[in-house]
């Protein structure tokens, strides 16, 4: 197990060094000049050449990149064109925030979705089978940044239970585990949450379907065992598969967050980003594409590992 | 001693979008420790008597009338706990595809002990220990690595020893074996066939061998029924049933055997096919096949022949023999 784990990582050193490579080159084919945003409109020729060069921009690319890399490797991720805080400190703290959503929504969504596939799945074909299917659709295929701002309207405006924007009274900074806080997470979690809900119960339905057909489900019941075993006969079974999909709909979860993270302002990653894009911040573009994307990789690798760890099918040797 | 099987006119229905009578007024006795051959092919019922006897039949598709008793105990009003109980501990079963039969995730150790666990309500270790006793029963070679390792870590004839410990793991009074060899090399089939003919023996279970192979019936078993079309045809010992079949479908049967053929001769395959179940035959089901069908096996059911004790064949012309 151990060194399943160990080559599965070295495996994630080149793919990390490729994301790497992508983040940077991704932000120079971008379109504009980071400068245009910080410099007055009138500046000179002289004084925009001395600005590209004290944020190295007037270096090769692949020089630029040797210096953005070796920085990193050192924890220092540049400082922002825009605000000039350390890219760092921003994007964790973005981040932290966008974890803080994105987990919630799991946690809202994860156990929801297992629990409506299960169903589905036991009793295929009938009406519960047939209302579970039509309402996981339906998440799957309704906007969620439309559904952010009909539940703003119910909730907020026309109940006024929940506020309808921000991370609370403390600002971006400052979370703590109480109503007042909380009470800002409930909105842009239950919305975020809506398409994973549908789409594990979608994945968890099929795996159970499938699986309750298998032959050693009638050989589980033909040597006595309870309909409670078989079930955990048949959880363990559609575990890997479905935690794969919850692992990567996990990574969906805190990068692509942006449209929700926009409409409830939410301080996070993807509010960061939008920003970043609009203001042509190169460095925080940078650093926050490399942070969630390095997210998704490690997000990969638990995924692999765990299921390694449930299914002995998945080789190890 | 009571009977360890008795099945009484047991007449069995799927129903949904097409109806299918699928066993038709079956009786069949077996007493402790005899070895049944249940013969026929496709679609003739063997499987579904099997899993009717342990109630794996899907309940709101499926209708029975009749009655079955294994041990004096009435299987169709089982239910809940007690069913439990009997499945796996007084009745169990060996599947055809031993790949498909196993859990995958979980190991064989594991699967053996859960069901010992179940039955005799011991620990783990215990039911471990059981466990591994019946893998070297099995004779599977280091049995004690074995029983950590999954099903896909094993060739086929080792997943089905490791099935047939499975199921003897509680021992059973009655083992039920679906076609256990189809699936397995001509060589591993052998060997699994002697294997259960020595745990028989040492076990002293009842035995009901599903084949559509007449050889293997042969191997295994000292009583053969023949079944086509969702009935029982002809009944008897095997050396009865080899050496003066009654029944034309049974004479037909043997005559196809794949044995003593000269190369380029034709086989004597049976012409025509089994024929659909949808109605429920009101005459001979093999007279559109049968090679001395007449107009009386049309008229009706064909009599039940009783030429000698346990002896049975259904059909007009053993009658007919029978008077002579």
């Amino acid at each position: 197990m151990l060194s399943y784990f160990l080559r599965r990582l070295i495996l994630v050193l080149p793919v990390a060094f490729g994301v790497s490579v992508i983040c940077f080159l991704l932000v120079q084919i971008a379109p504009g000049d980071p400068l245009t945003a910080i410099m007055p409109v009138d500046a000179t020729a002289e004084e925009q050449a001395a600005m590209r060069a004290a944020y190295g921009l007037d270096k090769p690319l692949p020089v630029q990149y040797a210096i953005w890399i070796g920085n990193l490797a050192q924890g220092d991720m540049g400082r922002s064109i825009a605000t000039g805080r350390p890219v760092a400190q921003e994007v964790f703290g973005a981040v932290q925030n966008s974890l803080l959503l994105a987990v919630s929504a799991a946690v809202i969504a994860f156990p929801l979705g297992i629990f409506l596939g299960f169903l589905a799945g036991y009793f295929r074909d009938t009406t519960l089978d047939k209302v579970v299917t039509a309402l996981s659709i339906t998440g799957v295929s309704v906007p969620n940044y439309w559904l952010g701002i009909v539940l703003v309207i119910i909730f907020s405006v026309n109940l006024g239970w929940l506020p309808s924007m921000g991370a609370g009274p403390g600002g971006s900074q400052d979370w703590a585990w109480d109503w007042l806080h909380m009470r800002h997470l409930v909105l842009p979690a239950v919305t975020l949450a809506v398409v994973p809900i549908g789409i594990v119960a979608r994945t968890v339905r099929a795996l159970a379907g499938d699986i309750l057909t298998m032959d050693f489900v009638t050989a589980l019941y033909a040597k006595g065992m309870s309909r409670a075993d078989v079930l955990r006969h048949v959880a363990r079974n559609a575990a890997a598969t479905a935690l794969s999909v919850m692992g990567l709909q996990l990574g969906y979860l805190l990068g692509g967050s942006i449209l929700i993270e926009t409409v409830f302002n939410w301080p996070g990653s993807g509010f960061l980003l939008s920003n970043a894009i609009f203001q042509r911040d190169l460095p925080l573009l940078q650093g926050t594409i490399l942070v969630l994307a390095l997210f998704f990789v490690a997000m990969n690798l638990i995924v692999d590992v765990a299921q390694a760890a449930i299914d002995p099918r998945i080789k190890r040797s | 001693m009571t009977r360890l099987l008795d099945i009484r006119n047991l007449t069995l229905r799927f129903t949904g979008k097409r109806t299918v009578h699928a066993l038709n007024n079956v009786s069949l006795a077996m007493e402790q420790g005899e070895t049944l051959a249940l013969l026929g092919e496709s679609g003739s019922g063997k499987s579904v008597t099997l899993k009717a006897l342990l109630g794996l039949l899907p309940p709101k598709r499926t209708q029975i009338e009749g009655q079955m008793t294994v041990n004096g105990i009435d299987v169709l009003s089982l239910s809940g706990r007690a069913l439990q109980k009997y499945r796996g501990g007084e009745v169990s079963m060996v599947f055809q595809e031993p790949a498909l039969a196993l859990d995958p995730v979980y190991t064989i150790g594991h699967q053996i002990a859960e069901s010992v666990m179940r039955h005799k309500g011991v620990s783990r270790a215990e039911a471990m220990s059981t466990a591994l006793d019946m893998l070297d029963r099995v004779r599977i070679p280091s049995a004690n690595r074995r029983l950590h390792n999954y099903p896909h870590e094993l060739s086929g004839g080792m997943r089905q020893r490791v099935m047939i410990a499975l199921a003897l793991a509680c021992r059973p009074r009655l083992l039920l074996a679906d076609e256990p060899t189809t699936a397995l090399d001509a060589t591993v089939q052998i060997q699994i066939l002697l294997l259960l003919r020595e745990l028989q023996k040492e076990f002293g279970m009842g035995v009901i061998f599903v084949t559509h192979d007449i050889g293997v019936a042969v191997e295994i078993s000292e009583r053969v029924a023949v079944m086509y079309a969702g009935q029982i045809v002809e009944e008897g010992t095997t050396r009865e049933i080899i050496k003066e079949a009654r029944h034309p479908y049974t004479q037909g049967l043997l005559a196809a055997n794949l044995h003593d053929v000269a190369r380029g001769a034709r086989l004597n395959a049976i012409p025509g096919a089994p024929p659909s179940l949808e109605v429920k035959p009101d005459a001979c089901s093999f007279a559109p096949r049968c090679p001395l069908a007449h107009a009386d096996c049309l008229k009706g059911l064909p009599p039940m022949v009783h030429p000698a004790p346990r002896r049975r064949v259904a059909c007009v012309c053993a009658e007919r023999m029978a008077a002579e």
